[in-house]
């Protein structure tokens, strides 16, 4: 089978809307697609945001007293879900992946173009009818991990909304998937080899693989799950005769590998970015793609460690407990090598630079408490608690959402051709992390010390670390307005960026910003050292500058 | 200069290493320690916090120091250093988290192991093996801590009953129902635990344990009080509205104390 380069041209696309019309359009264009994933995205990172903020005023007291009971658990389901679903594996996979890939290839668009839309236009619909489910009959309430009996014994209608947009969802993600793994494997331009390829190609290929494996799973147990629910079937309903825990074991053995799609793409947006803010090249490049690959495949069989305190066997903790444990390998040998890449620089302390150097330290923390959770005797007292909730903030927040900021600051001259402003960034970097350390470092303490996740009171003796959570949460909220603020200004009136402010090698920068629409104005550049950045090398980018 | 730099490094891992043995033996996050298993738990965790607190510090502080030593200084063009990669360098550094990982997985199972957690749970309080099909599984218990002077006999049978959004305990011996847990101090408790709707998790902060009670699959935990007092019982898993509000009350008495509540709500004489 041969795939042609160029996608068809049909009269049909010649008929696309342009301006910003082609935003709301079915438009076939990767870039367009893209924009669309992280626009769309954004939005209901601010809604995902809103809720998070309802959820820490309710905590500012250890009384019941901001909203219902009932609601609160609405509130924290949606948030759960909103922030995975909608945010971050949209985002960090459609928005970057649509836009970069078919660059990184040297293709003209992606290897589906419909496909590719039609899986963006399957989000918007199943993010509103999750969220208008909340003022039909009460949203879900048994949190985004819907574990039965409870998410049986809740209300059905809010629950059966949950499932059929998570369904919806799954089904955007998976298309998106089959379309990376064909568009690396097969669209890749005559003459450049895999181990060419900048380092988010094979952050998503690891990422695509992960989800084309795990995703179905995930889809068959809600399936019937909903079956328990609507036909009162038995298949997790115990009073029916059927096996509550078998639901948690295929749960995770979607949603342990759902948290390398979150963080795996950001792994790769990362290794883009460092290297051409601190110019030099991308330290170890085989041993980046090989502990990606390693993570795809270890990542597959740790599940049953979000299971210590469930009905689990002892062989079987042990077992789950040494595989976890060493995912910390191959994910520490890429933060030593971004070290490296930092190490002997010449680093500009720009926002992008400074958001992807949060991520580091932040995620260096998750992964440290991601290792100790590991250890079975010692998860056996944190499970459940707000120790497990810092844990993975500090990797979904301080890793996945950092970086996804850092890569607004480095691609925004490329998305609009005007550049943000840099000051106001490092502002937002600073205010975030402040933020951000302080609502969810106190959690760790609040876990180790007796409070459990998911109640809406708690014992008086941890108000007053909540409401520094809750302060910590009100800085994270405030510190939106100057990126959003960033963002408008520059879009009106930003700095002309030119084709290439950074001086990068990557395919993408070689061709004018924004992009036309298949890509390159002539052939596409071969680039075969995408990292190569150094003083050896200055010559190259001073030649990839004209 | 290699010299210099090599004593640098040195003094900088050693400033590291006391300084993250420092903070974890001053920096106590851990509530009281009330059982058998307790004080094997905060080793386990001030071992961690230790290597956490190494790394940690010895990460951040390496990108601050590239952050700062390798900024770009106002009119400086070119680019940095050329370095792609360096084989010996990166088998050191697949070599080290592997070590930490394996120390800290052995050292984890014999944690694991002394809590009790490899013994066999299919027991049960009359010390027969439990019928197999019934399916209990079940959390550590303090076993072997004590080790062989333990016998199946010794141990108090509790049978706990959670519901939304309450613990029902039940015990054989006496016929007792109660709201609370009274346990005595220095005696293993095996709770049988099921749960009559949705799951819900037994946890008891200071005793460092936590347990899910299952409806439709019982499941044990023994653990030995070792402090008398009153502390906190905390439904740990979403069971619904009145989640965060299911709590009650484990209370620890002296064996004389324990034996008088005994008597005094036993339905039938013991
Ligand atoms: C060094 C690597 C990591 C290890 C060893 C690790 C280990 C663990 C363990 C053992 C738990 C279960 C804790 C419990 O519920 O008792 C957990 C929870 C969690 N982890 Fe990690 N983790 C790691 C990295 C990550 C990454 C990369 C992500 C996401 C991008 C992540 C996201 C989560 C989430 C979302 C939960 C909570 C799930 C829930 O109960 O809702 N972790 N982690
Ligand atoms: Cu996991
Ligand atoms: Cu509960």
């Amino acid at each position: 089978m041969t795939i042609s380069l160029k996608p068809s041209n049909s009269p049909q696309e010649k008929l696309q809307p342009t301006g910003w019309l082609k935003y709301l359009s079915f438009s076939l264009d990767h870039k367009v697609i893209g924009l669309q994933y992280l626009v769309c995205g954004f939005l209901f990172y601010l809604i995902g945001g809103s809720l998070a903020g309802a959820i820490r005023v309710e905590l500012i007291s250890p009384l019941s007293d901001f909203m219902p009971r009932e609601v609160y658990n609405q509130v924290l389901t949606l948030h759960g879900t909103i922030m995975i679903f909608l945010w971050i594996v949209p985002v960090v996979n459609g928005a970057f992946g649509n836009y970069l890939i078919p660059f990184y290839v040297g293709a003209r668009d992606m290897a589906f173009p419909r496909l590719n839309a039609v899986a963006f236009w399957l989000i918007p619909p199943s993010g509103l009818m999750l969220i208008t489910s909340y003022f039909i009959n009460g949203a879900a309430q048994s949190g985004w991990t819907a574990y039965p009996p409870l998410s049986i014994t809740t209300p059905a209608a809010g629950q059966i909304i949950w499932i059929l947009s998570v369904l919806l969802l799954g089904g955007s993600s998976i298309f998106g998937g089959i379309n990376f793994i064909a568009t690396i494997l097969k669209l890749r331009r005559p003459g450049l080899k895999l181990m060419q390829l900048p380092m988010y190609c094979w952050a998503m290929l690891g990422t695509s693989i992960l989800v084309v494996l795990s995703t179905p799973v995930l889809a068959g147990t809600l399936i019937l799950l909903s079956f328990d629910i609507v036909a009162h079937t038995g298949f997790f309903n115990p009073s029916l005769g059927g096996n509550v825990i078998v639901y948690q074991h295929l749960f995770w053995f979607y949603s342990h590998p759902a948290v390398y799609i979150m963080v795996l793409p950001a792994f790769g947006l990362v290794s883009e970015i460092l290297p051409i803010h601190s110019r030099k090249p991308l330290f170890g490049y085989t041993t980046m793609v090989f502990s990606i690959m390693g993570i795809v495949v270890l990542g597959l069989v740790v599940w049953a460690h979000h299971m210590f305190t469930s009905g689990t066997p002892p062989w079987m903790r042990l077992f789950f407990t040494i595989a976890t444990a060493f995912i910390a390998v191959p994910t520490g040998i890429k933060f030593f090598n971004w070290v490296a890449t930092l190490w002997g620089g010449k680093i500009s302390l720009n926002a992008a630079m400074l958001f992807s150097c949060g991520f580091i330290i932040n995620f260096v923390l998750g992964g440290i408490t991601g290792v100790a959770l590991a250890q079975v005797p010692f998860d056996v007292h944190v499970h459940d608690t707000y120790f497990v909730v810092a844990h993975f903030h500090y990797i979904v927040y301080g890793g996945s959402v950092f970086v996804i900021f850092s890569s607004i600051y480095h691609w925004f001259p490329k998305f609009t051709g005007k550049m943000l402003n840099e000051n106001l960034g490092r502002f937002h970097f600073i205010i975030t992390f402040i933020g951000f350390n302080l609502c969810f470092a106190p959690q760790h303490w609040l876990g180790l010390n007796g409070m459990p996740r998911r109640v809406a009171e708690y014992d008086p003796q941890f108000q007053l670390i909540n409401q520094i959570s809750s302060v910590g949460a009100l800085l994270m909220a405030l510190s939106t307005l100057p990126f959003l603020w960033n963002i408008l200004q520059s879009i009106l009136y930003g700095n002309e960026a030119g084709d290439n402010p950074w001086n990068a090698l990557t395919p993408e920068w070689l061709t004018s910003s924004p992009p036309p629409v298949e890509n390159w104005e002539g052939e596409a550049p071969l680039v075969l050292e995408p990292y190569g950045y150094g003083e050896k090398n200055s010559k190259n980018t001073q030649e990839s500058m004209k | 200069m290699p010299k210099l730099s090599a004593i640098l490094t040195l003094t900088s891992s050693l400033i590291l290493g006391v300084g993250g043995v420092w903070i974890a033996y001053n920096v106590d996050m851990l509530p009281v320690s009330a059982s058998m298993n307790a004080p094997v738990y905060d080793e386990l965790y001030r071992v961690l916090f230790i290597i956490g607190c190494i790394l940690f510090i010895g990460m951040t502080a390496l990108v601050i120091y590239s952050l700062i030593q390798f900024r770009r200084r106002p009119g400086e063009t070119g680019d940095g250093i050329d370095l792609e990669g360096n084989i010996s360098l990166e088998i050191f550094w697949t070599a080290v988290p592997a070590i930490v990982v394996l120390f800290v997985g052995l050292y984890s199972y014999d944690i694991y192991d002394r809590m009790g957690g490899m013994q066999p749970l299919m027991h049960d309080h009359s010390g027969k093996m439990d019928n197999q099909a019934e399916r209990v599984w079940g959390g550590i218990g303090s076993g072997p801590i004590e080790s062989s002077s333990r016998t199946n006999s010794s141990s108090l049978p509790i049978e706990l009953t959670a519901m939304q959004f309450a613990f029902i305990f039940h015990y054989p011996k006496g016929d007792i129902i109660s709201g609370e847990l009274h346990v005595p101090v220095g005696r293993e408790v095996s709770l049988k635990m099921e749960s009559k709707d949705v799951i819900h998790a037994f946890w008891v902060p200071q005793f460092r344990l936590k347990q899910d009670v299952i409806p439709g699959q019982p499941t044990i935990l023994n653990f030995t009080p070792t402090k008398a007092g009153n502390f906190p019982i905390v439904c740990a898993e979403l069971c619904g509205p009145y989640h965060g509000g299911m709590r009650s009350n484990v209370i620890v008495d002296e064996q004389e104390d324990f034996d008088t509540w005994l008597k005094e709500n036993a339905k039938e004489s013991i």
